[in-house]
């Protein structure tokens, strides 16, 4: 135990990195994850055949195959905007096809009378779709997506591995200076984890309640 | 659905649809040709030498190398032997996993919910580094563990899934017939659940097998191990080239693994009545 607490301010710089990676590359992969879900639906077909390569590629990709291209390529190639940076890069780039997935799986579940009843009224597609068809999806696809960040919660670890000082690279350090008190620092590193995924599955939870109730 | 979404279109519609649909894929096309190229343009380095672009042959060269494929193929078979044998594992906890969460006594259902949470909220690299430092496992079976408990979890809450969306009527009547309540779950229940919920597992054994790659942080010596190690012999030169086969390898083994996936979901989505 006392291993833990004579750490603690290592731990808590730990999980303010961790916090930093899951916001900024959340908000990012939020983003890029829309205008890819949007190209996936939109009527161009050269636009849906571009986000559906995309989507397959990267979701198919290890996360740690990505910052590895990340940490190690992209400075190569003369890009280093320092080892956050690229790893909320890397993050983002690698969540953004499960967010427009959760996105499209939304509108996708929109019941089709609702678009024929928009259509049928005159809207126009931009129409139909900003106040009739996303309004709806938007709260069905909350759920998804927090699964989807509590994943991202989760892999921020990757980044541990890739010269960032989050949760797992503080467990790493703090490990080799206490050898003997590894059980204590691990299951200390756990709950700081588990704070954060177990919040969001609560969240996600209550949300999908509210929504059952709606629908 | 997205049909509804505009009218049917016309013929001035499907002109305009078509420029719009040309340009895009010139767009495309001039961004992926302005990538390749701006990777393929000589670098001048911070003290002046000059090299040459990324797909200059003197970065592929390495590839006439029979021992640099062999490197390659032993580390994809690592990687593979890794996701074998957890996806075994995995299997056989989701069944025990999801056995005791659909279990009616209290004192089985509520450890297990509590331990599968644990599980499922834990970064699998983290489980892999506790497994390694508290076990003492060596990488190849710390590797292991980690991927079958978290996937076992995850498959095991699929399972569940799938016990509870069975029909009432099929436990009544698996007990009506005189079966055991462990009978019927295992004679009746959990072989349709399984049919059903196929497609779930494998795409999670999709997930299983890209994650072995993380068990390059704990020093298993599979593909991305194989790729650096490689990186670092014939130095950061071949970089690139070595990154660029990988991603082809894991993209190969992954993809075809998800059109299995989607081959066996089309098969046994809807339930032939029987």
């Amino acid at each position: 135990m006392d291993a833990v607490i004579d750490n603690l301010p290592v731990f808590l710089e730990g999980f303010r990195n961790t916090l930093g990676l899951l916001v900024i590359s959340g908000v990012g992969a939020l983003i890029l994850g829309m205008i890819v879900a949007g190209l996936r639906i939109s009527p161009v077909a050269s636009f849906r055949g571009f986000a559906t390569v995309y989507t397959e590629i990267i979701r198919n990709t290890p996360l740690t195959l990505i910052l590895f291209f990340c940490a190690f390529l992209l400075p190569y190639l003369q890009f280093s905007p320092g080892y956050f940076t690229l790893a909320v890069i890397g993050l983002t780039v690698y969540t953004s096809p499960f967010v427009a997935e959760a996105v499209r799986s939304g509108i996708n579940g929109v019941h089709v009378g609702q678009a024929e009843a928009a259509r049928s009224i005159g809207l126009g597609f931009g129409q139909s779709l900003a106040f009739v068809i996303l309004p709806q999806a938007l709260r069905m696809v909350v759920p998804p997506l927090i699964n989807v960040f509590i994943a991202l919660a989760k892999n921020t670890s990757v980044a541990g591995a890739f010269f960032v000082f989050e949760l797992f690279g503080a467990a790493r350090q703090v490990t080799n200076d206490r050898g003997d008190r590894v059980l204590a620092i691990l299951l200390a590193v756990a709950v700081f984890y588990l704070l954060i995924t177990v919040t969001l599955g609560v969240f996600a939870g209550r949300v999908e309640k509210r929504v059952a109730v709606l629908r | 659905m997205t049909s509804v979404l505009y009218d049917a279109p016309g013929p001035k519609a499907r002109r305009m649809s078509r420029i719009i649909s040309y340009v895009g894929v010139a767009v495309i096309a001039v961004g992926v040709i302005a990538l390749v190229l701006a990777l393929g343009a000589p670098k001048t380095s911070v003290n002046g030498a000059v090299q040459p672009g990324l797909w200059d042959l003197s970065h592929w060269d390495v590839f006439n190398d029979v021992q640099v494929w062999r490197a390659l193929g032993a580390g994809a078979l690592a990687t593979l032997e890794m996701a074998g044998v957890a996806a075994v594992f995995a299997l056989v906890i989701g069944v025990l996993f999801s056995f005791g969460r659909a279990s009616d006594a209290a004192w089985i259902r509520v450890p297990t919910t509590v331990v599968l949470e644990f599980f499922r909220g834990m970064p699998v690299l983290l489980m892999m580094l506790f497994i390694l430092l508290v076990f003492s496992t060596g990488s190849f079976w710390a590797g292991v563990a980690a991927l079958a408990v978290y996937n076992g979890a995850i498959i095991g809450e699929a399972l569940r899934a799938g016990i509870k969306a069975l029909p009432r009527g099929q436990r009544e009547a698996g007990l009506a017939i005189g079966l055991t309540p462990i009978a019927t779950r295992l004679r009746i229940e959990f072989p349709q659940a399984f049919r059903q919920m196929l497609p779930i597992i494998i795409a999670q054994l999709v997930v299983l097998l890209k994650d072995t790659s993380l068990a390059f942080v704990v020093g298993y010596s599979e593909l991305l191990r194989s790729m650096r190690d490689l990186t670092n012999f014939f130095g950061n030169r071949y970089s690139f080239s070595f990154f660029f086969v990988v991603l082809v390898i894991y993209l190969a083994m992954n993809l075809s693994l998800s059109w299995l996936a989607r081959r066996i979901a089309r098969r046994s989505g809807p339930e032939p009545t029987h």
